[in-house]
């Protein structure tokens, strides 16, 4: 094996391009090391993955594991949106936010917090990239060779059905999987592009917080970041096309959103439509409107949240024979199989659900497809979400409209959080668990949470969907008392309730009277 | 206010409904039929109130109120009105494709506040036009030509062009940009909408378009009450104002085993438990005072009331269970649930005057009230002067409960007949 300089681009607005400090060299260090010699393998991989974002390091530490050859490509950083510019630097801005947001309710905890609370931008971005820098140990490129995966750095190119081109190696495989992920969409409003905005690519290399922001788009990443960035001290304007937020989720989890970023004192403008922007000094002006109305905002910065595009572009996948589109991205059978039946994709560059643990998900799909002959299915995941504002807004299976658009009688049982004892003593009893079930069985459709930690609450309703548990059995599962999750057994035991017929009111009564 | 207490359920009810009923002999324009929106001075006129107006008429004429004459009057210049406005896509239209714009002015007639072309709020008014051609029966002159003139003007209604291309009804129009990007999602007051649509004699709605809208219903078990959700509670009262749905049921009410009567029945006893559970610990609230919809509130602002910071808002779409809420009770909204739960409703009022005499003046309810906020007495904050809507609820719901005379006059009105059983209502009184 003799090693070679890989060479490659990084996106606009990683890591690389932020702060120089000590966490930010660590993260480097770990996901994209200055000095790295891209391995030479003459033979034949196994697997050649491109793109090394969850979907594609899962895959290759899978497979490496179960003793396949093994080689993992990424043209710019480890760990893809999750690590550097997507769930894990979001969250770990959220929960300051949160923080901050709690100190000024102090009052309504009991508690009392001294002096004015000052916001310190900088040390929320450190304490950011500090965590940036802890979990990229985990799948760093050094890590990850050492699990027995060959990491190339540098552009993916196929040269054929079974050749991909790498920093000037030529690779061979009996399998590949793409799983390149997706970039943020460019909104098409007159004047954007040119007056700059920020996305999702670039929002964590802010060394100051904006005054005023204006956020494109009430959809999860716009909600999180506004509440978030309000929350931080800016005066945050919202504007969204639809009636409501979230226009996928439930309509009164919409409504709770709206109300909690309205009371964090985000400006929620709805049925609002993003027209021009233009540059007057150093302030953006946007011109907004909302039927008849036309009005227009002065803000510092832009945040444009809306749609993601596949990465397909740069790889000649009409080389190897795979297609694609650029909207829909790779074209992938149930089995995630390419229209080359040697390439599989996975994750963000071919699903609807752009989310890191549909790509986690359907890359080990991939592995056993791919490399044991399994027949793994895409369509027979369960796949939870969550968005992750506050509260959180989680949801398993089916909505109620899919339901009865698929004919399928629906029932929902609906417990109020603030009905769930552990829910008002943490003064978070804002939400609902709603459980939808086939009418007349216990058999569990789908779910939507909406709760301080719907996204934890959401796995158990996740399980039971997985294993075919319903309410019936749920309600016999002990709950640890008081926590929030009791909601999900509230709900079983509403179910229960209603299975007491007159019928067998009047025989319990008789046995009891006997 | 204890020599009111002192009344018979009866008579307590009569005293509210007859003041009540004055809101539209006080707040209407005599010359075109049009009422104020609220008691307000400068208020537009809603059509919807008008159209409250209209079914309110023939009440005070079996009550004894008015005159048959003075409301066959008053009946025939509101129609004369509104059938000889032009309809146009020009802004100084009154309507256009025989659809009405929801606030014009009281005196001139003309659009104001850049209004929508509002679905619902024609719908409203076509519904108290249909009241009076039912009840208007007389082989007279006058009473011949309100039922031609009711007969025109709906005929003149383009509910398909309403679709604007899609399978649903849009929820109103603007000449300055065209279909209000939204439409009606959920169970909501747009039943009657649907069915008088479907009824159409000239352009009626494709049959489907009722099951299109019906599909995002939710039904859910809330508090252990199963019922048909929605938030408001006057979205449980207004179509049901005209339509008598006790014992007719739609395809979604035979397969739960249910009709709509029944389910706003349940919808009060939600909210009447909503209100017992008081999340949010709002002053007042209990067995006896609920009433949460849409209605006037304290204003948009955020007040430090008992140590917590709390938004407020002005007129909104307040609902139960999932908000927004901001401790606002509508008197009204719980006196509408009359026909459904007679004792509760009765109660309510009854602790309305009892715990709160000051917010009720000549035997009228305001649009709001709310002890969170502090001002005059228990009440609280207490909304200013009267709405059209809320009086107009009032007036239907009780006589409603009392006498069934609106929903029997709608019972024999070939329209509703037709629109029901299109939209594939079946059973009960349409047997």
């Amino acid at each position: 094996m003799t090693m070679s300089v890989a060479s490659g681009s990084r996106a606009e607005g990683s890591p690389s391009e932020a702060a120089d400090d000590r966490f930010q060299r660590e993260i480097i260090d770990n996901v994209r090391p200055p000095v790295w010699r891209n391995p030479t393998f003459s033979g034949r991989y196994n697997l050649v993955v491109i793109g090394a974002g969850p979907g594609g390091v899962i895959a290759a530490r899978e497979a490496a594991v179960l003793g396949a050859k093994v080689a993992l490509v990424e043209r710019d950083l480890i760990g893809g949106d999750r690590l550097n510019i997507g769930c894990v630097p979001s969250k770990t801005l959220i929960r300051t936010a949160r923080l901050y947001a709690e100190m000024r309710e102090a009052k309504n905890y009991g508690g009392r917090v001294p002096g004015k609370i000052a916001i310190g931008f900088a040390t929320v971005m450190e304490r950011m990239r500090r965590i940036q820098a802890h979990l990229s140990r985990a799948d760093s490129a050094r890590r990850l060779s050492e699990a027995g995966v060959d990491v190339y750095f540098g552009e993916a190119r196929f040269a054929g059905s079974d050749t991909v081109a790498v920093a000037g190696a030529v690779l061979r495989f009996k399998k590949a999987l793409i799983a390149t992920g997706a970039r943020p969409q460019t909104p098409p409003i007159s004047g954007l592009a040119e007056t700059g905005y920020l996305t999702n690519e670039n929002v964590f290399n802010l060394t100051e917080c904006p005054r005023r922001l204006l956020v494109v788009g009430g959809g999860p990443l716009g909600c999180e970041l506004a509440q978030a960035f309000c929350r931080f001290g800016s005066h945050v304007i919202i504007a969204q096309d639809d009636p409501m937020f979230l226009p996928k989720e439930e309509r009164d989890a919409a409504q709770i959103l709206s109300d909690s970023l309205a009371y964090d004192g985000v400006e929620i403008h709805l049925n609002t439509t993003v027209v021009a922007v233009r540059k007057a000094g150093a302030l953006k002006i946007v011109d907004l409107v909302s039927d008849d109305d036309k009005f227009s905002v002065s803000v510092d910065e832009i945040l444009a949240g809306i749609g993601r595009s596949p990465n397909v572009e740069g790889m000649d996948l009409e080389a190897a024979g795979v297609a694609y589109d650029t909207e829909a991205g790779i074209h992938v059978d149930d089995f995630l199989r390419t229209s080359n039946p040697r390439i599989y994709a996975a994750g963000d560059v071919c699903l609807e659900h752009k989310f890191t643990h549909t790509a986690e998900a359907s890359a080990r799909i991939v592995v056993q497809n791919a490399l044991f002959l399994g027949r793994q299915k895409l369509s027979a995941l369960t796949i939870p979400w969550c968005t992750y504002t506050d509260p959180e807004i989680a949801h398993v299976g089916l909505y109620v409209r899919e339901a009865r658009q698929a004919a399928i009688p629906v029932r929902t049982f609906t417990i109020l959080m603030h009905d769930v004892d552990r829910a008002v003593t943490d003064g978070e009893a804002e939400g609902f668990v709603k459980i939808h079930v086939r009418d007349g069985t216990d058999q569990i459709l789908g779910a939507t949470v909406v709760a301080r930690h719907a996204g934890e609450m959401i796995n158990e309703i996740s399980l039971a969907i997985y294993a075919g548990i319903g309410l019936g059995v749920l309600a016999r599962v002990i709950h640890a008392y008081p926590t929030q999750a009791e909601a999900i057994k509230m709900a079983a035991d509403a179910y229960m309730r209603t299975r007491l017929t007159p019928t067998l009111k009047s025989r319990a009564r008789r046995w009891l009277a006997r | 206010m204890a020599e009111l207490l002192a009344q018979s359920d009866e008579d307590l009810l009569d005293r509210f409904q007859r003041a009540a009923f004055d809101y539209f002999l006080e707040q209407t324009n005599p010359l075109n039929g049009l009422v104020a929106d609220t008691s307000r001075i400068g208020a537009p006129a809603s059509i919807a109130v008008v159209g409250f107006a209209l079914s309110c008429y023939p009440i005070g004429v079996e009550r004894g109120w008015m005159a048959r004459a003075d409301a066959a009057t008053r009946v025939l210049a509101t129609l004369l009105f509104f059938w000889d406005g032009p309809q146009s896509e020009q802004p100084d239209a009154i309507g256009y494709k025989g659809f009405f714009y929801h606030f014009l002015d009281i005196r001139t007639g003309k659009r104001v506040w850049q209004s929508e072309l509002s679905l619902i709020d024609t719908t409203f008014l076509l519904a108290g036009m249909l009241v009076a051609s039912v009840y208007f029966s007389a082989d007279t002159p006058q009473e011949n030509e309100i039922r031609e003139r009711v007969d025109a003007i709906y005929r003149r209604i383009d509910w398909q062009w309403a679709r604007g291309g899609g399978t649903t009804v849009r929820q109103g129009w603007k000449p300055e940009s065209g279909f209000l990007h939204y439409g009606w999602e959920g169970y909501s007051e747009a039943i009657i909408l649907y069915v008088l649509g479907l009824a159409s004699p000239s352009h009626p709605l494709p049959e489907h378009s009722f099951g299109a809208w019906n599909a995002t219903y939710q039904w859910e078990n809330i508090y252990d009450y199963e019922f048909l959700y929605a938030g408001p509670l006057f979205i449980h009262h207004f179509s049901h104002a005209w339509i008598d749905f006790d014992g007719i049921k739609d395809r979604f009410m035979q397969a739960k085993n249910s009709d709509y009567f029944e389910n706003s029945r349940r919808a009060t006893l939600v909210q009447r438990e909503y209100a017992r559970r008081n999340p949010h610990d709002f002053e007042g609230y209990g067995e006896n005072c609920w009433g949460i919809t849409a209605n006037e509130g304290p204003g948009f602002k955020t007040l430090k009331t008992n140590g917590r910071d709390r938004r407020f808002f002005g007129y909104a779409a307040r609902g139960v269970p999932y908000g927004p809420d901001d401790g606002t009770i509508d008197p009204c909204g719980a006196l509408a649930s009359l026909p459904f739960t007679p004792e509760l409703a009765i109660s309510a009022l009854r602790h309305f005057c009892a715990r709160y005499p000051e917010m009720i003046r000549d035997s009228r309810l305001p649009s709001g009230f709310n002890p969170t906020v502090s001002g005059d007495g228990a009440s609280g904050w207490v909304s200013e002067g009267y709405f059209g809507l809320d009086q107009g609820i009032v007036v239907l719901m009780i006589e409603n409960h009392r006498s069934r005379l609106i929903w029997n006059l709608m019972r024999q009105c070939p329209h509703i007949d037709r629109g029901l059983r299109r939209a594939g209502f079946t059973g009960g009184w349409l047997s």
